[in-house]
């Protein structure tokens, strides 16, 4: 968190569309989120909450059917919605890189693990072919892979290996910001816990910027600074780690921790938020979480909420629950 | 670079030379080009020789397969003409490859009105019998070994185009196809390196029967007269002018046809183990 106060990345208003035969899905709604140097940013939110939408946008990697509707995504103040196509290409995988969530298919299956890993720092540096192959072994090894196993396949390594392999990938040429989707959703528990200990010694290492896509808040209190919580298309709440862990403010993100099972409580059946993420071809008109909230009222049927900020740096867009100063839990 | 790609041209040997079939097909190969290179030093007699004393004889120590309906002897003749029908059968079957795995490549990637646009010509082309538009091609292009290539070839080109497309369209949406673009990769760059290795199963098994098909085809031509010119040989004119004189010299028929299958067979072999080879499964 060297000089967290200047922003390197800077979304405003995102708005990303998928247009499909059964009406358009509206993934993304006027998001805005800004992440310093060095920050760490954890992305909640439950299944088509547009997290890794959002993402797949930072890397201008949306395709048919989705469309960017409207918004400005300023990475070190630049533009990535009007930079020519050759220079998003230099800023992917060398200024912005991306762990996907299944690591034995986001390798490809006919190259070994150390020409992928070449691969990326040949497109990126101007290096001859033989210290491209050293560096990429160099890689391995900081990621805890034995330089013997470098011309195996991906098939030959396991998945928590694999992941290894990808987050090999994504930092061999020192980006300034890593996005990672979901790392560890396919990995078993004691993986999980190397992996994401990995990814914290390297971001720390290196010194990157790092948006953490989850849906596992226990994942967000190991390693984010900040945490923005999403719902159908937009972030509610965004506030430092522990404000938001010891003061959650929107009915949602108090949703949320209530539906982590509790040990010490007696109660047989998990508390579960009710109802479902609204149809995302048909988001209300106000609140998109007012049809599910137990505060809701008139007025947040009808008006979409502002962000507000409640404490220093914990932002909320819920008027009720400010008025009142949070929700009893 | 060079230490690792020996590494994997070395385990693709390995694997290759362990199935013995694709060893035997290979051996088989090499022999034919062999033959094709030094048909003038193994061929007894020369192809257009005419011996009209002893003309549709049966296969004897002087003929060894015998001589054709002027004498001509059937042994030289097959030897001479491996060298048309293998240049014919395999340059045949580059040319539909590269075009059409290309056309393919390009149409499954960009989708849209791209895909369209080709993958409607293709149908236009696949809607005319194949032989029909290589007789058409070479028709307009006149006879001759080179325009014979170039007419099966192209006629052959919408069935790469086909299956090319297809695997393209299963591998393109694939993550490891994301990831490479979330790299950096430019286009070009990911169809051939990421996308196109990931298909060549069904590439291969194509192109080594696509060879039997070119090998025929020329042959068709031939008979009709727009393929290679008599007196030069070719397998496949020497099979249709032997149907003629199949219920009483049927040998006639039977070594031509014997060097077209066993070259075909062999193909087959060689591209059923270099599929297996290839791919980095198959490893244990």
């Amino acid at each position: 968190m060297s000089d967290s106060n200047k922003t390197l990345l800077d979304i405003r208003d995102l708005s990303v569309d998928y247009e499909t035969d059964s009406g358009t899905v509206y993934a993304v709604r006027n998001l805005n989120l800004s992440l310093g140097y060095g920050e760490s940013l954890g992305l909640v939110g439950e299944t088509g909450a547009g997290k890794t939408t959002t993402a797949l946008s930072i890397m201008q990697l949306i395709t048919d059917p989705g469309k960017y509707k409207s918004g400005e995504i300023y990475f070190e103040g630049r533009d990535m919605m009007t930079l020519p196509e050759m220079e998003k290409r230099i800023i992917r995988g060398g200024e912005i890189s991306m762990i996907f969530q299944d690591p034995m298919t986001s390798l490809n299956p006919v190259i070994t693990v150390v020409r992928q890993i070449a691969e990326v720092i040949s497109l990126h540096e101007n290096i001859t072919p033989d210290d491209a192959r050293k560096k990429a072994i160099e890689m391995l090894e900081v990621v805890g892979i034995r330089p013997d196993r470098a011309d195996d396949y991906p098939h030959q390594f396991s998945g928590g290996m694999c992941q290894r392999v990808v987050i090999a990938i994504a930092l061999a040429c020192n980006p300034q910001l890593l996005i990672a989707d979901e790392p560890t959703t396919a990995l078993d528990v004691t993986i999980q816990a190397q992996v994401l200990e990995l990814m914290k010694e390297l971001k720390e290492r290196l010194n990157t910027s790092l948006i953490m896509i989850t849906h596992d808040l226990g994942i967000v209190a190991e390693t984010c600074d900040r945490v923005a919580i999403m719902y159908a298309g937009n972030v509610v709440e965004t506030a430092g780690t522990e404000s938001l862990f010891t003061r959650p403010m929107h009915p949602y993100t108090t949703g949320l921790f209530d539906s982590i099972p509790d040990l010490d409580s007696k109660e047989k059946r998990l508390k579960v938020i009710p109802g479902l993420m609204p149809d995302p071809t048909l988001l209300p008109v106000g609140c998109s979480f007012a049809p599910r909230c137990t505060f809701a009222c008139e007025s947040c049927e009808r008006n979409k909420p502002t962000m507000v900020e409640v404490h220093p740096g914990h932002w909320v867009a819920c008027p009720v629950v400010v008025e009142k100063g949070g929700v009893s839990r | 670079m060079s230490a690792k790609s020996n590494e994997n041209l070395r385990g693709v040997v390995l694997r290759f030379s362990k199935n013995r079939f694709a060893v035997l097909g290979l051996i088989l190969i090499i022999l034919f080009c062999l033959v094709a290179v030094f048909a003038s030093h193994i061929a007894p007699y020369s192809y257009e020789e005419q011996d009209l004393l002893n003309t549709l004889m049966p296969p004897s120590s002087e003929h060894w397969f015998g001589t054709d309906e002027f004498g001509r002897d059937i042994f030289s003749r097959i030897i001479y003409a491996s060298r048309v029908s293998l240049k014919v059968g395999i340059i045949a079957v580059g040319i539909g490859m590269i075009v059409g795995g290309i056309l393919g490549a390009v149409s499954g990637y960009y989708g849209g009105w791209l895909d369209n646009l080709i993958m409607r010509a293709m149908d236009i082309l696949l809607s005319i019998p194949s032989i029909l538009l290589a007789i058409a091609i070479a028709a307009s292009l006149g006879p001759g070994v080179v325009n014979i290539m170039i007419a099966i070839g192209i006629s052959s080109v919408p069935q790469y185009a086909r299956i090319v497309r297809g695997s393209v369209l299963s591998i393109r949406s694939q993550q490891f196809v994301i990831a490479a673009r979330a790299v950096g990769g430019r286009d070009f760059h990911i169809i051939f390196k990421h996308i196109l290795p990931n298909c060549m199963a069904p590439i291969i098994v194509q192109a080594t029967l696509g060879v039997a098909w070119a090998i025929l085809n020329t042959a068709g031509l031939s008979f009709i007269g727009l393929g290679i010119q008599p007196p030069i040989p070719e397998w496949g004119a020497m099979l249709s002018s032997g149907r003629n004189y199949i219920r009483d010299f049927s040998y006639m028929t039977l070594f031509p046809g014997l060097a077209i299958m066993i070259t075909i067979l062999a193909l087959n072999f060689v591209g059923d183990g270099l599929r297996d080879a290839l791919d980095p499964k198959m490893k244990r």
